[in-house]
């Protein structure tokens, strides 16, 4: 990719000093579906909408939510097969990783790994950013943290935060409801309400996805039963 | 003559009570010939974690440059040091790469775990680890090194018993091997502190 007749960067720099191929990838990403994370004392909690483009699509065999290694999952905003991609690669870091030492990649590594093939991707000759945010959930040796990477590269690690559509109005949500000290099962009737707010039609388990990662380590994806039996203690 | 004779080395590690001893030859040969008495073949990656490299000394010398390089990449990027086993998995996977032409070194690993216990081990030259409890050697004298560890090892010895065990198994293998020896060295690790002390013996 990027060799050959497509030597050169199609991402350049605008007078003004801006990479406009990211400003646009971000703008993507805003129009995205609303994803978030809490961090919480003892877990974490990743969240995101699945509003699928017709009520025939099965919506059992659509995941948004991803493992990528049993103690890390990721989330996305933005385009969902530039979300596949950077899933499959960076599955197959942390898969390299755990030959080399006979360990787990820690999650800090891993989504610094995954930012740097996004960042190449601003520079290498031939291609595009990707249309994606992700939120990288996962507990390992350092505790639960939740990561965001962006179309530029850029990775930050957050107590808690919303990408996507509705991303202002999520964001002060999340600040005026969250603590130090919350317990991840405060975290995921927070992550709940904070959906709800921005949702357009009737929330259930049907239309979002809940993962969750708590002391155990083990990442999972909540069934929709499960998420209706929250919805429900949310009301 | 084998190409893993061609330097001659002797190398032993074994545990003690929270704490471990490596030891080594220090002569450097070309087959009979003796170049030098100081070579130096226990290297020390971070404070708890040591290696020992026999065989070929060019791959001695050449594998330590690279798994110094290694772990000082790790600790930049992880802002931590590696532990033993991690750092024995990493040698492991650098010797295999090299399957099919080999680095002519046999390591032993030896640190010390977080929670301060210790940790041994040896692989051959294309990455076979072998994980013990109580020693494991290396190198050209490594017959007589086995049978002496395996009379003169005891478990649980404290770090001034366990710098004798060592240093005797080591001095009575290498005298019954031409192409080893010409004194040794030890050092003695634990959490706190690290001894490291000279041996002389038969010097020739």
């Amino acid at each position: 990719m990027g060799d050959s007749q497509y030597s050169f960067s199609l991402t350049t720099f605008s007078p003004s000093g801006k990479l406009v191929q990211i400003e646009y990838a971000l703008t993507a990403v805003s129009a995205g579906q609303t994803s978030l994370g809490i961090k919480a004392s003892n877990g974490v909690v990743i969240a995101t909408e699945k509003k699928l483009p017709s009520i025939l699509v099965d919506e059992n065999s659509v995941h948004k939510i991803q493992l990528l290694t049993p103690n890390i999952g990721v989330a996305y905003s933005g385009m969902g097969p530039d979300s596949r991609v950077l899933v499959r690669k960076s599955r197959k870091q942390a898969q390299q990783y755990k030959r080399l030492y006979n360990e787990p990649i820690p999650l800090s590594q891993l989504v610094r790994e995954t930012a740097v093939v996004m960042q190449e991707f601003t520079q290498s000759g031939g291609v595009r950013p990707f249309g994606v945010s992700l939120l990288v959930a996962g507990f390992d040796d350092n505790g639960p943290q939740l990561y965001q990477v962006d179309p530029s590269g850029s990775y930050f690690s957050w107590k808690a935060s919303a990408i996507g559509k509705n991303v202002s109005n999520a964001k002060t949500f999340l600040e005026k409801r969250y603590t130090d000290d919350m317990e991840l099962e405060d975290a995921i009737h927070t992550a709940i309400l904070t959906l709800k707010e921005g949702f357009e039609g009737q929330i259930s388990g049907k239309n979002i996805e809940i993962g969750i990662v708590d002391a155990s380590r083990k990442f999972r994806v909540l069934t929709p039963a499960e998420v209706d039996d929250y919805l429900a203690e949310v009301e | 003559m084998s190409i893993t004779s061609y330097n001659g080395s002797a190398l032993i590690a074994m545990v003690g009570k929270n704490c471990f001893a490596i030891a080594s030859d220090r002569r450097l040969g070309v087959q009979f010939q003796t170049i030098a008495t100081d070579f130096q073949r226990i290297f020390e990656i971070h404070e708890t974690l040591y290696v020992g490299l026999s065989g070929l000394a060019t791959d001695v010398q050449t594998m330590y440059q690279r798994l110094k390089f290694r772990h000082k990449l790790y600790n930049l990027r992880e802002e931590r040091n590696m532990r033993p086993e991690t750092f024995a998995s990493l040698v492991s996977a650098m010797l295999y790469e090299k399957r099919f032409g080999p680095y002519f070194c046999e390591p032993i690993i030896a640190g010390l775990n977080e929670d301060g216990t210790p940790f041994i081990c040896t692989t051959d030259l294309i990455g076979a680890k072998q994980l013990s409890k109580d020693f494991v050697v290396s190198g050209t004298a490594s017959e007589s090194l086995y049978g002496a560890c395996e009379s003169m090892y005891k478990p649980n010895l404290e770090p001034e018993e366990l710098f004798e065990t060592i240093s005797q198994a080591l001095l009575s293998s290498v005298d019954r091997d031409c192409i080893s020896g010409w004194g040794g060295i030890v050092h003695v690790v634990s959490a706190d502190q690290v001894i490291t002390r000279t041996l002389k013996g038969r010097m020739d």
